[in-house]
């Protein structure tokens, strides 16, 4: 499979620029599963075997490392992952209703990704706004006092954005 | 980062500490006498455990080792705690003039911030602070004109887990495993990041420091209480009016907090966040201090309106996700402790079970290999003790 391999060899590429720069040491691991996650949405069997040659580890190192961490799990997620924080002050200020209007507008639920690959919804914890709940993550950005209101205004807004890029 | 600016309190006496006095003051003195004047402050760790800051310093500076570390804890995963996060938007070179010292004194080149995944947004921000002191000659070689004296500061991040806010998690973390807490012996400052002496402190007690230095160890004493010294950070979020980062002196009761806060018709406040307990308003005359409710600063406040096994249910569906599942007594004590409040929710908790599950609780606090298995069962425990009444009540039989 051509594209397969164009990606492994970009990938091998990447991990090895990103080892040059972090150092060769089992220490990059998280940051590299993190930037492979970030540019690809998943950490796939592929890509695991070439990061552990590229480290001299075993590829079941990478996936136990990778499934451990709630941002690294190795599986498909949409450009956009938004992570709604369901810890008791959010759950205070109303997060129930926010997680509502998300899955009405995504049309998925929590754990899942939408089919045009845009979107995953899960459930955080808390992400240390607690005082301006309820907040969410979207990717690295953070979003406060959130409502079912704003919660569609966001989803809309990552629809522009990645409508911008394609076009 | 308007979100965070939003956040509110009161004025904070880290506003007022001149920018590097304590860096100053400290390569005034002798090596020796850092550890000795951090001891003297009696200033304990701000991060939950209240560890005695000096000593875990002078642990370290007693080992003898050519390459030893100090970790900023920044993984801030404590639900309810946001103070972390205001202190390094508005106050990051305190923090890093805190590591600085703490370098200096312990004999460590390195230090690290180990920042938690979701405030990725502010890591700009910390290499921008760390980038300036390297350029002021704050950080490098020779810092401040002393001769030999070298030390620089990285940020790493974690990748979403709050057990890696552990000691020993987060450095199993920056060493690229999974982060599953160790055994201790052997404690960090023998033996942590990559086997060397390594200090972990909290952001707060970092920033602390600096101010210590900066202003001596008999102003720190005139805050807080004889067993507890100094003022602290306190993150107050839930039912109140004006929830925020607030600075009190240790041995604030309950009651003046709400009334500070806008919370005074609370049933109840979750105290240390969901590893914390949690006080009924008949103990609100009750202090925040190491000597009666000792905390990391997370107050959630509940309304008068609330369900209290509503909050129990809610951390333990956090215990339940965040256990490291390393050890039985946690791993499955979380989910049984769910799921008898989820039968107490429906007046169908049968006593024997009850009963099972409080003695379960109990084991796993004494049983469990870290801090999360220790003090998961707290809020349950506290719930099912301060709030009889109102969960006795719910039973069918009632
Ligand atoms: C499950 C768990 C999570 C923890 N999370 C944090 C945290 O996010 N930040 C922190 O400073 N300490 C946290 N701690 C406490 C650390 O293990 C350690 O005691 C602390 O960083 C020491 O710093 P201090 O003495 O300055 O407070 C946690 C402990 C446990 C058991
Ligand atoms: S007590 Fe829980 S979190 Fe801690 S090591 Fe054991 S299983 Fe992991
Ligand atoms: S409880 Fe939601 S951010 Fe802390």
């Amino acid at each position: 499979m051509a594209t397969t391999t164009l990606k492994q060899e970009q990938l091998r590429t990447d991990v090895e620029a990103l080892v040059e720069k972090l150092g060769p040491g089992r220490s990059s691991l998280i940051p590299i599963l993190t930037d492979v996650k970030r540019r690809f949405h998943e950490v796939d069997s592929e890509s695991m075997q070439t990061i552990a040659d590229v480290l001299d580890i075993h590829p079941v190192e990478v996936y136990s490392v990778a499934s451990f961490y709630a941002f690294l799990h190795g599986a498909p997620e949409g450009q956009f992952v938004i992570r709604l924080c369901g810890t008791l002050s959010c759950d205070f200020a109303g997060k129930d209703a926010v997680a509502d209007a998300l899955k009405n507008e995504l049309g998925v639920g929590f754990d899942e990704s939408t089919d045009d690959g845009l979107f995953t919804l899960e459930w955080a914890s808390c992400v240390g706004m607690c005082d301006q709940g309820p907040a969410l993550l979207v990717n690295d950005q953070v979003h406060t006092r959130v409502t079912p209101e704003t919660a569609r205004e966001i989803v809309a807004a990552c629809r522009a954005a990645a409508a911008a890029e394609e076009g | 980062m308007a979100t965070t600016i939003e956040t509110k309190g009161n004025a904070l006496t880290y506003e007022t500490i001149e920018a590097e006095a304590g860096l100053k003051a400290a390569l005034a003195m002798s090596r020796a006498d850092l550890v000795d004047f951090v001891r003297d402050s009696d200033l304990k760790g701000r991060g939950g455990a209240g560890f005695p800051t000096g000593m875990k310093w002078g642990f370290c500076a007693a080992e003898k080792a050519d390459q030893k570390y100090i970790i900023c804890n920044a993984d801030e995963g404590e639900p309810g705690t946001f103070k972390d996060r205001v202190i390094l938007t508005r106050f990051a070179d305190l923090v890093f003039e805190g590591m600085t010292i703490g370098g200096r004194a312990i004999g460590a080149s390195l230090g690290i911030i180990y920042l938690r995944a979701e405030y990725t947004y502010l890591r700009p921000h910390l290499n921008e602070v760390i980038q300036a002191r390297r350029g002021a000659g704050l950080l490098g070689h020779n810092i401040l004109g002393v001769e030999g004296f070298d030390f620089d500061i990285l940020v790493a991040m974690g990748a979403g887990a709050y057990v890696c806010g552990e000691e020993t998690a987060l450095i199993e973390s920056l060493e690229g495993f999974r982060g599953e807490p160790r055994n201790r012996p052997p404690f960090p400052v023998v033996a942590g990041l990559l086997n060397n002496p390594t200090v972990v402190n909290n952001v707060e007690t970092l920033a602390s420091v600096a101010a210590i230095f900066a202003k001596g160890t008999d102003w720190f004493k005139t805050f807080g209480t004889d067993k507890s010294t100094g003022y602290k950070l306190f993150s107050i979020s839930g039912d109140c009016e004006k929830p925020g980062v607030y600075e009190f002196p240790w041995g604030i009761t309950l009651a003046s907090l709400l009334e500070e806060v806008g919370g005074t018709g609370a049933k109840a406040v979750q105290i240390g966040g969901a590893s914390g307990v949690c006080v009924p308003a008949r103990d609100f005359t009750r202090a925040l201090a190491f000597e009666d409710i000792p905390t990391g600063g997370s107050v959630m406040v509940i309304g008068a309106d609330r369900d209290i096994l509503d909050v129990a249910e809610n951390f333990l569906d956090f215990f339940v996700e965040e256990s490291c599942g390393q050890c039985t007594p946690c791993r499955l004590g979380n989910v049984q402790m769910l799921e008898a409040v989820k039968l107490l929710k429906k007046g169908e908790c049968p006593p024997e079970f009850l009963a099972a599950v409080k003695d379960l609780g109990g084991t796993m606090q004494v049983a469990s290999k870290c801090g999360l298995g220790q003090t998961s069962p707290s809020a349950f425990l506290s719930i099912l003790e301060g709030f009889d009444d109102e969960i006795a009540n719910r039973a069918p039989s009632a």
